[in-house]
């Protein structure tokens, strides 16, 4: 799971009102080193919840982004380098997604969450 | 005609290499057929008027082998951020795979009922749903995980009719909703279900006759209906 992915991703079981963001639980991570697209992380930042994506980058060990993103920062080679790291290079291979208001928890296998719900929780 | 698109089915086969799919995935993992290449057809016909949407966002419901997903985010100019989903995990880690394989770095898998693990209210722009379809009665859907990528129960539509009422709330403005069905899934009714449901636009695109099936992809926005290629010449002049 890659941090873009838990920016969106929410607990949804019955009666769970604010069920974002998810706590992450880290077993393994990995950093998948891939190229750089500036006009996607240019594009992109307008879809991301910035404060959720701040906070969880730095749990998981990259600091250093800025509060808020302006466009200035959006052409700077070193922000976007940070940017696309934590983003899209940093992978929760290993753990779980807790909701923040039940506790419920979501397993992360092999990079992928498992969000499904049990029927009673639906 | 049925030639350029015999051709156009071949050449979406061969644009993936799914060599890292092990065979024994595709007893549990639908496999890509006239359907997927029907859409991946279609998708590729849409990329100047995608392209000039200049989408951010995809997220493609039931994924399968993450074909779909694949080709879309390498047909465009810049790679949308794109969220792979599928009640059934051997397929989320199958399409996980098949998007890294193919070199496709801003995609994500994950095990989710429809999109009811994420927050996306109108953030999405494209959107995309090969549904189960296949008329079947309703126990099938759930018999088998790879009976849940082909059963669709009453008409076909029991999984899709679950979806329709969520899409307007999903879409951004400029967002696009495709959508795989046959004749039996009653494509005009789906149409008028998605006008009800607060999209402006929803009609057949394309369809492609395939064995027994006829194949068909229905388009909805929230925008007025797209005159094919205007919006595209207006946006990038």
């Amino acid at each position: 799971m890659k941090l873009l992915t838990h920016n969106m991703l929410k607990c949804n079981v019955k009666g769970v009102n604010n069920g974002y963001p998810l706590k992450i639980e880290v077993t393994t991570k990995e950093i998948r080193e891939t190229e750089m697209n500036p006009a996607f992380l240019q594009g992109i930042v307008e879809k991301l919840e910035w404060p959720v994506f701040r906070a969880a980058a730095a749990q998981l060990g990259e600091e250093g982004l800025p509060e808020a993103v302006t466009p200035e920062l959006l052409e700077q080679e070193d922000f976007l380098k940070k940017f696309h790291r934590a983003l899209l290079e940093v992978v929760v291979v290993e753990g779980a997604l807790i909701c923040p208001e039940s506790g419920r928890k979501f397993t992360i296998t092999n990079g992928i969450p498992n969000m499904l719900l049990n029927e009673d929780e639906v | 005609l049925n030639d350029i698109v015999v051709v156009q089915a071949k050449k979406s086969a061969n644009a993936f290499d799914s060599n890292e799919n092990h065979c024994h995935d595709y007893e549990h993992v639908y496999e890509p057929s006239d359907d997927t290449y029907l859409l991946v057809d279609t998708l590729h016909a849409e990329k100047a008027l995608l392209d000039s949407l200049r989408p951010k966002l995809a997220l493609e419901i039931g994924t399968g082998s993450g074909c779909v997903s694949t080709a879309l985010a390498k047909l465009l100019k810049v790679p949308p951020a794109m969220f792979m989903l599928d009640i059934n995990p051997i397929a989320a880690s199958v399409a996980s795979r098949t998007a890294a394989h193919n070199g496709v770095i801003t995609a994500d898998a994950l095990v989710s009922d429809l999109d009811s693990a994420l927050a996306l209210h109108h953030k999405v722009d494209v959107l995309i749903f090969n549904p189960p379809y296949v008329v079947t009665p309703s126990e099938e859907i759930t018999e088998s995980l790879i009976a849940r990528s082909w059963a669709g129960g009453k008409d076909g539509r029991e999984v899709l009719d679950r979806l329709l009422p969520r899409i307007a709330d999903l879409l951004s403005p400029t967002g696009i909703f495709y959508v795989i069905a046959i004749l039996e899934n009653k494509p005009e009714d789906i149409c008028e279900r998605l006008r009800n449901f607060g999209l402006s636009s929803a009609e057949v695109l394309t369809q492609r006759r395939a064995k027994n099936e006829l194949l068909m992809v229905i388009r909805a926005s929230k925008f007025e209906s797209i005159a094919d290629g205007d919006l595209g010449q207006a946006k990038s002049t």
